[in-house]
């Protein structure tokens, strides 16, 4: 059965420090067009089918915005 | 801002407390997960650890962490710790503070305790100022930056933390930066786990002070560490650091020494009258 | 097998015996640094310590002795140190934290001459408006003055009774004199001792609220390691400990933290009455100046002078009411001690208008009960 990776984003928390989108090594994230309540410009999972799960993201994330969950697809 | 969120962090973290006050892109915040991530990987009971921090923004994390926890007087993190760590051997004491709080003011402290190899883990976050105040230089301020009290540039020559605290009698020194999550996350696991007074230097961007100040983005600064960091199995006195050339990283020391506690439990005193 | 409480009859000096005090208490862990006149306090538990459990840290300054404290306090373990003016200077911002964080400890000062350096053998009463004006910020802190080495004792026991009680840092003012001195010390049995332990929480972790007080005004204390995670610091915080700076959270902490002492200053004050009942002239005295100040008045009496003493066993809070009810009695008011001038402004300001005649005492002996009764004679109408 394969997986499915998600990475979820706690838009309240986002600070907009770009950290997840230059560093994630498949590029996996860009900007949206969403702010938050504070006018911050959250970034987005672009391609969710290229993220491998290593887990860079959620850990350079300083605000603890990003976590990553594996499920079964289907 | 309380928080209903959903986060897998949260019995490591005080949810209630996020989001943390720390600017966008600093450090602190990548240091904060990492260390509780490293609490989870442990398994530790969580009740019995103290985090204990300084004044400055480094000194905030202890703060958000899901422990007990003491926010102390500016350089006196270590010996409030050292209380703590000779009442209470069962309790393992973290202390998260950073490079002024630890070297300046505290720096006394710093290495008394670490000539005692009190039983503590000391995380010294160091982002080469003062970033709370507005970032005035400190002891570990590069030669030649501008900082609001160096606005001719720093005439000042800076430590190098982890040869200074390895000479002064530290059991495990080691040097990583907030890019590096997976090697820090590693050496506070070893920190967390070991006996004896474990220190860790974490390189670290202050995005709005010291980086801003020096013309430096957050994305600037993330780089350099990336690019310009080496793994070197070196003496601590060999491993310099120049934040806009070279960083050596690395568990430069890692040795087994009676502890503070130990040797205390084998003072034998007389039966006294 | 060590005993802990040494019942029995002692011949030792005033450092040793609140040594002895503290170990009766419960004290568990001291951290001090060397300083001449309260040293002997640091080798008594050096030495008795191991055998007890106890943990004795020698710290490289005075600073990370009172940090040291704070830590033990929050640990669980009754902590104290002793140290001279000098070193009170230094512990000051902590002590200051130990304010705001509602730290149990007691902190010992045997006093002796300043301003500085001064004189490190020499005895003196200079640090009285220190430890309760020397922190930046509003504080209540309490002090006790003994007045002999059996004092030295039985108000270390109370020192630590009432910090633990209140919450707060209590100071026992003693001096190079009552210090170094020997006298007889008689120790009770373990079941005389009256022993105050401080009061834990009664809720579950998730509901507790480590600065939340009840009418009593002081929060149960959780220590670490018990499983209430719970958070302090030195900013102005919430009930939850969180940092909270707001003025409204700044004005009910600041009350609350001098409230606890200030409504509670009538169990917390100590005063030793002699032939006040029918006297014209009080003289009003603390720690060794007492002594002295007793004799005078018993030969005041002999001489038919009409003279009375109020010894102050707590020097802070300050008792009041006490002086102003013997304000509406007596004709005058003799104030000694080892110092220019620094109680007396107490005094003057509770008997007002009665006048007060002042004696001061600078370098290290203390005043011959003569001087005094000169003083009551001049004062007495």
């Amino acid at each position: 059965m394969a997986k499915k990776q998600r990475i979820t984003l706690i838009g309240s928390l986002c600070k907009g420090c770009g950290y997840c989108i230059e560093f994630c090594p498949n590029k996996v994230f860009e900007k949206s067009e969403e702010m938050n309540e504070k006018g911050v410009t959250l970034p987005r999972v672009r391609d969710p089918d290229k993220c491998t799960l290593c887990g860079l993201c959620t850990r350079l994330c300083p605000d603890f915005a990003l976590t990553m969950t594996e499920e079964d697809d289907g | 801002m309380t928080q209903q969120m959903d986060h897998l962090l949260s019995e490591y973290l005080r949810m209630d407390r996020l989001p943390h006050i720390w600017c966008a892109g600093c450090g602190l915040g990548i240091i904060l997960h990492s260390y509780v991530e490293a609490l989870k990987e442990t398994g530790l009971d969580l009740d019995k650890v103290v985090t204990v921090s300084g004044i400055g923004c480094a000194g905030r994390a202890s703060g958000y962490v899901n422990t007990d926890a003491f926010h102390t007087t500016h350089g006196r993190a270590l010996p409030f710790a050292t209380g703590i760590s000779v009442s209470r051997p069962d309790l393992k004491t973290a202390v998260i503070s950073g490079d002024g709080d630890l070297f300046a003011i505290g720096g006394n402290h710093l290495i008394h305790a670490a000539r005692r190899n009190v039983d503590m883990l000391v995380i010294c976050s160091n982002n080469f100022n003062y970033g709370m105040t507005g970032a005035q230089f400190g002891p570990t301020t590069p030669p030649r930056t501008r900082t609001p009290t160096s606005p001719y540039g720093s005439v000042e020559n800076p430590f190098n933390l982890v040869a200074l605290v390895a000479s002064a009698g530290a059991t495990m020194v080691s040097r990583w930066t907030v890019f590096h999550v997976y090697q820090l996350r590693n050496a506070i696991k070893k920190g967390l786990t070991r006996k004896g007074f474990s220190f860790i230097e974490v390189i670290s961007p202050c995005t709005t002070g010291f980086g801003r100040l020096n013309r430096q983005s957050p994305l600037d600064m993330m780089r350099q560490l990336r690019d310009n960091s080496r793994v070197r199995k070196v003496h601590p006195t060999e491993a310099l650091i120049d934040p806009f050339g070279e960083i050596i990283l690395g568990d430069f020391v890692e040795v087994e020494r009676p502890t503070y506690n130990e040797a205390l439990a084998a003072l034998k005193g007389e039966a006294d009258e | 097998m060590a005993r802990e409480v040494l019942t029995g009859n002692h011949f030792v000096n005033g450092d040793w015996a609140c040594a002895e005090g503290a170990v009766s208490a419960g004290c568990r862990f001291y951290a001090a640094y060397p300083i001449t006149p309260a040293t002997e306090i640091a080798e008594r538990l050096a030495q008795r310590f191991p055998s007890l459990g106890g943990k004795f840290v020698q710290f490289e300054d005075e600073i990370g002795a009172m940090a040291s404290v704070l830590g033990a306090s929050f640990s669980g373990l009754k902590a104290m140190t002793a140290t001279s003016g000098p070193g009170i200077s230094l512990m000051l911002e902590n002590l200051g934290l130990a304010v705001m964080t509602e730290a149990p400890c007691v902190v010992v000062n045997v006093m002796r001459g300043g301003p500085s350096t001064g004189q490190p053998t020499g005895g003196a009463q200079g640090d009285v408006m220190q430890c309760r004006w020397g922190m930046h910020g509003d504080v209540e802190i309490i002090a006790l003055a003994p007045s002999s080495v059996q004092e030295m004792y039985d108000l270390t026991v109370e020192a630590f009774n009432l910090s633990e009680a209140f919450r707060v840092p209590v100071f026992l003012l003693s001096d190079a004199n009552i210090g170094h001195m020997y006298e007889k010390l008689v120790i009770p049995e373990v079941d005389e001792l009256r022993i105050v332990d401080r009061k834990k929480p009664m809720v579950p972790p998730k509901d507790y609220r480590p600065y939340e007080a009840d009418e009593s005004m002081v929060p149960p204390m959780a220590s670490f390691g018990d499983g209430y995670r719970f958070y302090s610091t030195g900013l102005t915080h919430n009930e939850m400990g969180y940092p909270d700076t707001s003025a409204e959270a700044q004005d009910r902490l600041v009350r609350r933290l001098s409230d606890k002492i200030r409504r509670n200053a009538d169990r917390i004050t100590r005063v030793d009455r002699m032939m006040v009942d029918d006297c014209d002239v009080l003289v009003v005295a603390y720690g060794i100046t007492a002594r002295s100040a007793a004799t005078a008045v018993k030969q005041a009496r002999e001489q038919g002078l009409k003279a009375g003493l109020l010894r102050l066993v707590t020097l802070w809070p300050f008792p009041d009411k006490v002086l102003e009810e013997l304000a509406g009695r007596v004709k005058g008011v003799v104030v000694a001690e080892m110092n220019y001038g620094q109680l007396v402004r107490e005094v003057e300001r509770a008997v007002r208008p009665v006048p007060v005649r002042f004696l001061p005492k600078l370098g290290e002996n203390p005043h011959s009960p003569a001087e005094i009764l000169e003083a009551v004679r001049r004062m007495a109408p």
